[in-house]
């Protein structure tokens, strides 16, 4: 996983609630067996309307979503992680995300960051005032940097040093090796087999 | 300390606690299907890695598989590729496969369960949201992405931060006509899409105790609509007569001490819940949703309601573009909507009980003109047992088209799809736009409904239709 540390970056407001990952890409795109290829398929029913925020020209090279609550609902599907980060977006603001939605983009490196309406509103209001403004998310700092906004947010501390050292879960859990065999040892006899091991 | 059923389930699953880290979880059923995994198998290729349990892991075909003339190749050869491609992964990685034409294939949540493997207390996932579906059995079941699909292949554990606990209490009885399903939209509507967030859902009360295992997956199977990862309902001696005697259920000496394990997995008296919400099941009726996600609900004797009486300003937001989006106009009453499709099948509502109850309602009447009905079994092993019941006459001579198993029009991956502004009634479980294919309207209804609604032409509840006086279909249930 790349690492992420600080990213500065013109800003999308994307003014809805409730985004779910059928509209951040669609099912048909799920035939894919590839990590990559995606960012044509990223909200590609809205973007079929010309005037759709991302269809601007002034949003071009963007990389800072700023959403409304409740983004990333529905299906466990990674592709929205990934549609997202094919499209060139590095972090995504809301003040709610979808749990599964919010594990998937910790993994992949797409930085989610959690702050209050207000704030998000704020964004927004200046965003679509003046397009050319640059957002910094600051990980290091855990703060959200524009002209006249500074916003902290939380962030779980393990999560958080994976993403600044673009840590693979995996070979952390490999360091575990002895405990996951320990505890196998001890699993009761009458747990399911799909068949012999 | 007195402990919630989901705490137990959780603390008998740590294979690591360390302060400051997430708990690794030992995971004791992993199922895959064709779309979240083939990303997570190319990611083991390039570690070099192997599946460590291929023991506790089993896939199935059902997202992108046809329900046409499945002896015939797959006509899109990028859905081809796909189930080519987790052939090929299974193959090379020893996990035992369902494929499209095998008896045990069918929805991964329906599969799972029928086999037996689905059992209380264990640690359920799949890439797949609807994973909540097994905690119907009193198992901790969640979706995951395929980063973690990969995590658990390659080391059968997942590094989890705990769950918040919600109860959801239903006292009293469902009154007559009234399913899971309604009670479940009920409940979504009544929390929200986010309601659930960051949360195990723990169903309880008279209402749930009553339910079948098939109901109760329903019920947990939309836990995710309300935003949580989970539900769970404790297991009792209905799971216990659901599980004897299926494939993978213990026997003889391992029953018993699967039984004594189980019975100890109910919520404390004493345990506290960081919520809880209480639903009277009396005041409950068929409920069908209006807008573009499964929150937005009503009772089918509700009219569209008008986004000016939101006073969440984001919700009314939310309100006028579902209306808009969906056609209909507030104050129109839901049982004037018209549609074109109706659809019974799906992980939520695709099982035989399913299946029986819509074709009790079509027995001996006709599907209204205009209206396309599929009905599309759950898994191959329903569609046999339907057929058995003689229910697929039952559902053709009512004018229904009979499928083969899978995801089918539930997510629109498989050619099974809404045209452009068409409306269906649908037994699935999200509303979104163009879920059901690009520019499709959907309202997510009951068995029961979505038959009621194919007789009509118009969302409508069995209690709406006139006395059966032709006797001359095959009656069949």
């Amino acid at each position: 996983m790349e690492a992420f540390t600080t990213h500065t970056g013109r800003a999308v407001p994307l003014r809805r609630s409730n985004v779910d990952t059928d509209q951040i890409i669609p099912a048909h795109w799920l035939k894919k067996v590839t990590r990559d290829g995606f960012e044509d398929g990223l909200f590609e029913a809205w973007r079929k309307d010309e005037e759709f925020v991302l269809n601007r020209p002034e949003r071009a090279g963007a990389t800072v979503l700023v959403a409304g609550p409740d983004f990333g609902t529905g299906s466990s599907r990674e592709h929205a992680v990934w549609a997202l980060q094919n499209y060139g977006f590095k972090t995504v603001i809301s003040s709610r995300f979808a749990d599964i939605f919010r594990g998937n983009s910790l993994k992949n490196g797409l930085l989610t960051v959690v702050l209050p309406q207000e704030t998000v509103d704020a964004l927004w209001e200046l965003t679509e005032a003046d397009p050319t403004v640059e957002v910094t998310v600051d990980l290091v700092a855990r703060k959200v940097l524009a002209p006249g906004v500074e916003a902290p947010f939380e962030l779980d501390e393990n999560a958080r040093w994976r993403l600044l050292e673009g840590l693979d879960d995996i070979s952390i859990t490999l360091r575990h090796e002895d405990d996951i065999a320990a505890y196998e040892a001890n699993r009761p006899s009458f747990k399911p087999r799909t068949q012999a091991a | 300390m007195a402990r919630t059923l989901a705490e137990k389930v959780w603390d008998d699953h740590v294979v690591r606690r360390a302060e400051g880290e997430p708990d690794l979880l030992f995971i004791d059923l992993h199922l895959l299907h064709e779309v979240t995994s083939p990303q997570a198998f190319d990611g083991l290729r390039k570690n070099g890695r192997q599946v460590r349990r291929t023991d506790l892991t089993i896939a199935t075909e059902d997202h992108n598989t046809p329900t046409l003339d499945i002896d015939k190749p797959i006509a899109d050869p990028v859905s081809r590729t796909q189930l080519e491609t987790l052939r090929k992964n299974c193959a090379d990685f020893g996990v035992r496969l369902h494929p499209l034409g095998d008896v045990e294939q069918g929805v991964v949540h329906v599969v799972g369960p029928q086999l037996g493997l689905t059992q209380p207390g264990m640690t359920v996932v799949c890439g797949d949201s609807h994973t909540s579906t097994h905690g119907a059995f009193g198992a901790l079941a969640f979706g995951i992405g395929t980063s973690q699909v990969e995590h658990v292949l390659a080391t059968q554990t997942l590094p989890m931060t705990p769950f918040r606990t919600m109860a959801i209490t239903v006292n009293g009885e469902l009154p007559e006509g009234v399913t899971a399903k309604d009670l479940i939209l009920a409940v979504i509507a009544r929390i929200g899409t986010g309601g659930g967030q960051g949360y195990v859902l723990e169903y309880r009360g008279e209402a749930i105790e009553k339910l079948s295992m098939e109901a109760r997956m329903t019920v947990c199977n939309m836990s995710i609509e309300a935003g949580a990862r989970a539900g769970m309902i404790a297991p009792d001696d209905t799971t216990f007569a659901y599980l004897r005697g299926r494939d993978h259920a213990p026997e003889g000496a391992d029953w018993d001490a699967a039984v004594a394990y189980w019975r100890t997995l109910r919520t404390d008296d004493d345990a506290v819940f960081d919520r809880e919400v209480v639903i009277d099941a009396a005041e409950l009726s068929p409920f069908v949703t209006w807008g573009t996600n499964p929150g937005q609900g009503a009772p089918l004797s509700a009219s569209v309601p008008d986004p000016a009486s939101f006073d969440n300003p984001s919700e009314r937001l939310a309100a006028e573009k579902a209306l808009e989006y969906m056609g209909l106009t507030a104050g129109q009453p839901l049982r004037e909507v018209a549609v074109d499709t109706v659809f019974v099948g799906s992980c939520t509502n695709g099982r035989i009980e399913d299946l029986r109850s819509a074709a009790e309602v079509l027995s001996g009447r006709r599907v209204a003109d205009g209206v396309r009905m599929l009905v599309v079994p759950g898994s191959v092993r329903v569609a046999l047992q339907a057929v058995e019941e003689g229910l697929d006459k039952v559902f053709t001579a009512a004018g229904a088209e009979w499928r083969h198993a899978g995801c089918s029009m539930c997510l629109g991956m498989n050619p099974d799809q809404l045209a452009p502004g068409e409306r269906s009634a649908s037994t699935s479980n999200r509303n979104f736009e163009g879920r059901q294919g690009k520019g499709g309207r959907t309202h997510l209804v009951s068995p029961q409904v979505a038959a009621a609604t194919a007789v009509v032409g118009r969302l409508a509840a069995p209690a709406d239709l006139t006395e059966v006086t032709d006797v001359t279909t095959p009656a069949g249930v």
